[in-house]
């Protein structure tokens, strides 16, 4: 496989050949290749891009920024971002807390680990969540659970639905027990919009983890998937730790939680926007008490 | 109160002699009935449920189980739940809606249980369920933290109108040990990661999680568990007054509210 790789990077780039004098494998610039944390099989990042960031080899869905997601998910320019410049605290004194939130937001032009939003599906109001993996994991700290429960409050007050895109490692450990304390908040606020008869969806998506799991991720009336995508409460490493075995690939995947019942339905990354569609469709009219 | 470091409370809590719910339900209810099972899938030692008087008044008991010794802890998986238990907690949560009898919680975990099965039956959905049903559930929930708090499967069942923590009790995002190994990648610096997270009843009521401490006699609650209960019993008494004057409503917004307020940002 690697080699199939290295001759079609002779052939795109004319790079020398991937035997060098020292005998040491070549450097092919990392971003040029994607290998896949499920399968292990490499592609070429333009293939896999040209793919919307899905393993072609084994349909795992990989991570998207948030910026992705929205671009690919809600009617061209409809977002009205809620909260775009809050900023974490350091509510336990954490040392160095400030330094990697501010080096972070160099890096990845995010404020924080999540960006809501009132937006449009197919010309149909929304209120967005959508989570990125890519600052301090979308752990759940301060700004996380503010936002994620104003917007649930804006559509609570608003009377629309909610997506939510999650993502997260779990609690944000830097904010210690205020970060445990935004899974009561957040599920207050889900159970407020629940209360007031409002749909919620969640589509989880690379990894939905920990806290997150087990407060508003897990709460949606309907609970989508992306395929091959990690889902769990624990860490895989605790439970091998606790079991003293290795666990199978598929354990905590979006397939095991489908089997065992805590997903609706795994929808494939280029069905989703017309999945919500779909859904919001079937939401708009209640049944027998409407006109 | 006490000015005992995080480290050293670790030692006190996880001493042998500490009181467990075991000791405590006798000492502090009347009568207690004790229920089993979730009606779902069975029933978790790690989660004692039941009813029972409370000078007087029914009230329903949830209480996470630490075991006294190796025959209890094996029934009570040295008090860590499977996602039964957390159903068999909302339930009796939900039986006591029904009859208008508050809810004491007494926590003592350090956290919900992490393995093959607890992740087959959904423990992330099992808290998670709990978390947004206690926050609306329509009679006066007290919470009091005995031992160890630990993390979501602690507050599954600290959704509350008040909480209160013994003077040595610990509440904690992830256990000392977790956190060390998660950040430092060494486990062995436990104590040292107790003393940074703010993990004691005074650093909680700082935060503003905790809103009351209960005192316990010098050393810790084992040297004397019969004057702690009356301490809590004091605690529960009080607070149940205070919650009894209230009207439903205003009694679901300031829940609401109390963990509305908790979190510090900019914008
Ligand atoms: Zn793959």
């Amino acid at each position: 496989m690697l080699d199939d790789i290295f001759s079609v990077v002779r052939q795109r780039w004319g790079t020398s050949s991937p035997e060098q004098k020292d005998g040491k494998k070549p450097d092919i610039p990392k971003d040029l290749l994607f290998k896949c944390p499920r399968c292990g099989s490499v592609s070429f990042s333009e293939d896999f891009d040209k793919n919307g960031k899905v393993c072609p080899n084994c349909n795992y869905h990989s991570r998207l920024s948030a910026r992705e997601r929205l671009d690919i998910t809600i009617d061209k320019d409809s977002l009205e971002e809620f909260d775009k410049d809050m900023l974490s605290k350091n509510p336990i004194g954490f040392p160095d807390y400030e330094a990697k939130q501010q080096a972070l937001r160099a890096k990845t032009g995010l404020k924080d680990a999540v960006i809501t939003g009132k937006a449009k599906i197919r010309g149909k109001d929304i209120v967005i969540i959508v989570m990125d993996s890519h600052f301090l994991m979308a752990s759940m700290g301060s700004v996380v659970g503010e936002k994620i429960t104003r917007a649930f409050e804006y559509a609570t007050e608003n009377k629309l639905p909610v997506i939510a895109f999650t993502a997260s490692g779990g609690a944000r450990m830097q904010e210690g027990i205020v970060s445990l304390m935004q899974m009561a908040k957040t599920s207050g606020a889900v159970a407020r919009h629940n209360e007031a008869g409002l749909l919620y969806i969640t589509v989880m998506t690379d990894p939905t983890t920990g806290g997150v799991t087990a407060s508003f991720a897990s709460l949606g009336d309907i609970i989508i998937a992306e395929p091959k995508v990690l889902i769990g409460f624990a860490g895989r490493r605790v439970i091998e730790g606790t079991i003293r075995q290795k666990l199978p690939d598929e354990f905590q995947s979006a397939e095991f939680m489908l089997e065992n019942g805590f997903v609706d339905m795994i929808v494939e990354r280029k069905k989703m926007r017309r999945t919500l569609a779909h859904l919001l469709a079937l939401h708009e009219k209640g049944g027998l008490q409407n006109e | 109160m006490s000015d005992i470091p995080a480290s050293q409370k670790l030692d006190i809590i996880r001493m042998k002699g500490r009181p467990t719910v075991n000791d405590y339900i006798p000492l502090i209810f009347d009568d207690f009935f004790e229920m089993h099972g979730d009606r779902l899938y069975g029933d978790d030692g790690a989660v004692k449920g039941g009813i029972a008087y409370f000078k007087g008044t029914p009230v329903t008991v949830i209480a996470q189980v630490k075991g006294r010794n190796l025959d209890e802890n094996k029934a009570s998986n040295f008090g860590m739940p499977h996602p039964e238990g957390y159903r068999k907690a909302l339930r009796l949560a939900k039986q006591a809606e029904k009859f208008h009898r508050p809810v004491i919680c007494l926590i003592d975990t350090a956290g919900a249980f992490c393995g093959v099965e607890a992740e087959q039956r959904g423990q992330g959905e099992a808290i998670a369920k709990d978390i947004m049903e206690f926050m609306t559930l329509k009679t006066p929930i007290i919470s009091i933290i005995l031992g160890e708090g630990g993390s979501g499967g602690a507050l599954a069942l600290g959704v509350c109108d008040e909480l209160a923590m013994l003077e040595n009790a610990i509440y904690s995002v992830i256990s000392p040990r977790g956190f060390a190994s998660l950040l430092w990648k060494d486990a062995s610096r436990e104590r040292e990661a107790a003393d940074i997270m703010k993990i004691t009843a005074d650093d909680l009521m700082a935060l503003k999680v905790c809103d009351s401490i209960i005192p316990e006699p010098t050393g810790g609650a084992h040297n004397d568990p019969e004057s702690t209960a009356k301490a809590i019993s004091e605690y529960i008494f009080s607070a149940l007054q205070r919650k009894f004057q209230k009207g439903l409503d205003e009694l679901l917004n300031e829940r609401y509210n109390k963990f509305r307020a908790i979190g510090e940002f900019t914008e």
